[in-house]
């Protein structure tokens, strides 16, 4: 069975305003008068937090099973659809699901559940503060799901990690006319470079120094050109292997323009060899080289901006993605791949690492998200013939406290610690924020 | 195909219904390859008994009730046989044999064949017409009596009985109910309740004779009269038995399985012969609550029950063990509703029992809740709405409610879907 969109909803982000149950009445009704709400909104008094009752969809809908006239039956678009026509209202569906979702209504007489408005949520877009969301990313798991997996079945990463979904996703959609080049770091830890003299990868893969991936991907995307053959040179790097020790090679390929896709996995530090500090970490970071001790609080600098770094080399493409936001990350990686026909694209990845920023392995793509929402890694993009665009609104962030208390590196941070990150956040965002105002980059820059 | 020649399949199922079809859909989850047929004994599509009623009022027609059609087992790639009727079952030789002498073998084996209306022995009730609900031709034959009945006797009020009941009553027929309990639906709802719909069914002019019982039935003519224990006589151009169900395993005599109430299953539904499982009306369902409250017969029950099975032929690892009956029942009755949901508390509950009910007194809606040490055993309800598929939920996890009981019994559907929200979803 394939995948299919879902409503999903963020009780911290509700404030039960009730707009989606009226929006929900109104589009549900069809002789004007409303209609009972296919989404219910409740207050819990004890915590003062909302809830949610409305149709999940399920993958093996419960309601569908109990149901004794087969009225009711999971579609291919994902929505367990009610037949009017074969119902008889014996509500035993009601007993069968746990969530709420199909329920009697007594103003029309039958059951009624959620089925997604046809694919336009009317309780999604009236939603004003992005509790409820209509997430659509299942269609490009499909779509790219079809594509051939390039990267071996077994790996060696540590539980919960992204970096599997980065590159298996990755590879997929650059597809098999590929040289791909892994510095060392946890991409090769990972696998791509096999192990026992097996190939990691479906594509020719190469493990090329900590410094000279760039300097290597030049020579053998100039060759291959040479020999009239047009495939993409691609690199997936570390943050260290990217932007400290692999820096001044990174920086001459995007200078010169090379025809380069250079992904950036970026886990702020060393994490492989037992997570020393990058140039990447953050400030107040513990990592092993940055310890908490009577004196010491973690990382005194300030982590460089790379992406930025690496715009202001006026690239082909440069762009920061998230594996929260997958459909944001795809577009991008469709933008670069394409702009590395060009010239030089940079594409940098957010990836929280779970043993050395020490959280659960459940939570990577929480952590990523919250780094998002909390404007602690801004989404962007730059394209050299349109400048920086921000690719989701950010002038309303929540506290960074909310992203450093999800993880252990940042146990110890003090109030102090806390607004100085908190203040370089909101910098951060601000230098950002002005230059997608001025539609920069593209003349500054170009 | 010669007669002779000995079929087997991986996995057989006797029975496609509720049981039958979700235990079905449990091995393939797991098991893509594996064979697997299922036998049914009827000429057409499965029918649920429970669309029934809705035949007999004629809301529905014999089209477009089937549970499944034939492609949905083609595509789950299931050997679906119909006019299939099991006679015997071999365990020792792992095989079946069905009415026409084919034998079939199987690896694993499901008994899925549900349960047969009970007949209570009444003097003179052998010797006349009557009708009873099951299958869809029962169903057919009392719907087209029931226009023409004038006078019907419906003998027991469980949920059978008071939907045909309704359903002759609507097409104009003089109904008497004689239930030889003190109340309609026992089991599912307290005398309170019972009231409520009894006076429903007044109102439509159903004569209702509780803790009555009828002694004797006789002919007249094509039709008969009853007898009752005071000596009163009704006469009944249409009579319904609907004095319960006993599970469907005469098939199984001299097979070695064990047969109480029903077939003896343990928590994965296993009978006591290897390699033979069973789910749904055929056996006998072990309480929840580990009590006499009575368990099965019920259709959430047979598809929980099916499942588990499904998985445990299977070999699914996320099996789990089948946590017990538990009391269901949406009823809806001339346009109004009544849920129930678990157990009421017994005669002789101690301090650590706690009922809450509000309404039930000329008031339009009734609602009684039931809690031992703070956790829900029951939730009863006429005319009130609430998710019984949360309160089930909440059962089964022993929640312990606290103050939220007060919530509750105020507003069930919201406060239910409050627990449910922080809970589980
Ligand atoms: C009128 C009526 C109304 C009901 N209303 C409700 C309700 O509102 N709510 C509720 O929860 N439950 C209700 N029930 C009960 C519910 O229908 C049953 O609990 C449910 O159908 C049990 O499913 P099952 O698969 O175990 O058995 P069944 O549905 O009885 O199916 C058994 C299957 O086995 C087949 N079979 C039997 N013997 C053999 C054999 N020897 N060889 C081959 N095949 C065989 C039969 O053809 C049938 O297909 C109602 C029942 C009736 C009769």
């Amino acid at each position: 069975m394939s995948a299919t969109p879902t409503i999903a909803f963020d009780a911290a982000r509700c404030d039960g305003c009730g707009e989606c149950m009226k929006a929900c009445q109104v589009a549900k009704s069809d002789d004007g008068r409303p209609a009972q709400s296919r989404i219910r909104i409740v207050r819990d008094d004890e915590t003062g937090s909302w809830g949610i009752a409305q149709c999940r969809q399920c993958g093996d809908p419960r309601c569908a099973s109990v149901c004794p006239a087969a009225a009711l039956a999971k579609g291919g678009d994902g929505v367990v659809a009610w037949d009017a026509g074969r119902c008889v209202n014996c509500l035993i569906c009601t007993a069968g699901c746990t969530y709420g979702g199909i329920a009697f209504s007594a103003a029309e007489g039958h059951v009624v559940k959620c089925d997604q408005c046809a694919g336009a949520p009317q309780c999604v877009a009236a939603c004003r503060r992005g509790a409820l969301r209509y997430v659509t990313a299942a269609k490009l798991y499909n779509r790219w799901g079809e594509l051939e997996d390039l990267f071996v079945p077994g790996l060696g990463g540590c539980q919960g990690c992204n970096t599997e979904l980065i590159m298996r996703h990755a590879l997929r959609r650059i597809g098999p006319n590929t040289v791909l080049a892994t510095p060392p770091g946890c991409i090769p830890g990972m696998g791509s470079v096999g192990y026992n003299g097996m190939l990691g990868c479906k594509v020719p893969v190469f493990h090329p120094l900590l410094t000279n991936t760039a300097s290597m991907l030049t020579g053998i995307r100039r060759q291959f050109k040479r020999k009239g053959r047009d495939v993409t040179a691609l690199a997936l790097a570390g943050d260290g292997g990217a932007g400290d020790v692999g820096f001044q090679s990174l920086s001459g390929a995007a200078e010169r323009g090379e025809q380069i896709l250079f992904v950036c996995v970026d886990n702020e530090g060393y994490m492989n060899t037992g997570a020393q500090r990058s140039g990447s970490t953050t400030y107040g970071a513990w990592t092993a080289t940055t310890p908490i001790g009577e004196a010491a609080r973690g990382k005194t600098q300030e982590a460089k901006n790379l992406p930025l770094l690496m715009m202001w080399h006026g690239c082909e493409y440069v762009a920061t993605a998230s594996t929260a936001f997958m459909e944001d990350f795809y577009a991008k990686l469709e933008a670069a791949l394409d702009a590395s026909g060009r010239g030089f694209a940079y594409l940098h990845l957010y990836s929280p690492c779970t043993s050395g920023w020490r959280f659960p392995s459940a939570a990577n793509v929480e952590v990523a998200r919250k780094a998002v929402e909390t404007n602690f890694a801004v989404l962007w993009e730059y394209r050299r013939s349109h400048g920086l665009r921000l690719s989701r609104d950010i002038d309303e962030p929540a506290p960074v406290v909310d992203y450093l208390k999800l993880l252990g590196k940042f146990g110890h941070l003090d109030a102090a610690q806390v607004a100085h990150i908190q203040a370089h956040v909101d910098r951060q965002a601000q230098v950002l924020r002005e230059l997608a105002r001025a539609g920069c980059g593209a003349d500054a820059v170009g | 195909m010669e007669r002779s020649a000995q079929q087997r399949f991986d996995y057989v199922v006797v029975g496609a219904s509720h049981a039958g079809i979700e235990a079905l859909r449990a091995i393939r989850a797991h098991d893509g390859d594996g064979s697997v047929a299922v036998l049914d004994r009827e000429v057409r599509l499965p029918v649920s008994p429970t669309v029934l009623p809705y035949v007999v009022s004629g809301k529905r027609g014999e089209d477009g009730i089937a549970l499944r059609e034939r492609r949905w087992f083609d595509e789950l790639r299931v050997d679906y046989r119909q006019q299939a009727r099991v006679t015997a079952v071999d365990s020792a030789k792992a095989s079946l044999s069905l009415g026409d002498g084919v034998e079939i073998g199987y690896g694993k084996l499901l008994l899925a064949t549900g349960a047969t209306p009970a007949v209570p022995p009444i003097d003179g009730l052998a010797a006349v017409r009557y009708h009873v609900l099951r299958t869809l031709d029962d169903a057919l034959a009392l719907r087209d009596a029931g226009r023409s009945a004038g006078r019907a006797v419906v003998l027991g009020a469980g949920l059978v009985g008071m939907h045909a009941a309704e359903n002759l009553a609507r097409v104009g027929a003089r109904v008497t109910i004689v239930e030889m309990r003190d109340q309609v639906l026992p089991g599912y709802f307290d005398a309170t309740a019972a009231a409520r719909i009894e006076a429903v069914f007044r109102r439509h002019g159903v004569e209702i004779l509780t803790g009555r019982r009828i002694e004797q039935v006789v002919a007249r003519g094509d039709a008969s009269a009853v007898a009752l224990d005071g000596g009163e006589l009704r006469d009944a151009g249409l009579l319904l038995v609907a004095a319960g169900v006993r599970p469907d395993v005469a098939y199984l005599a001299g097979s070695g399985i064990a047969v109480g109430r029903g077939v003896v299953v343990d928590a994965f539904m296993r009978t006591t012969v290897p390699n033979v499982w069973a789910a749904g009306d055929v056996v006998q369902t072990a309480s929840f609550f580990g009590d006499t409250t009575p368990a099965g017969g019920i259709l959430p029950d047979a598809v929980e029950q099916g499942r588990t099975a499904g998985m445990s032929m299977a070999g699914d690892p996320a099996v789990t063990a089948y946590p017990g009956g538990v009391p269901l029942n949406t009823y809806g009755f001339f346009g109004r509703r009544a849920l129930s949901v678990g157990r009421d508390a017994p005669a002789d509950a101690g301090p650590d029992w706690e009922v809450l009910v509000r309404g039930g007194t000329g008031s339009e809606d009734y609602l009684k809740i039931v809690l031992r040490e703070g956790r829900l055993q029951g939730v009863f309800g006429v005319d009130v709405l609430f998710d019984p598929g949360i309160m089930w939920e909440l059962i089964l996890r022993r929640v312990e409610l606290g103050a939220r009981a007060a919530a509750l019994l105020e507003n069930p559907e919201d406060a239910g879907r409050v627990l449910m929200s922080g809970l589980w979803r």
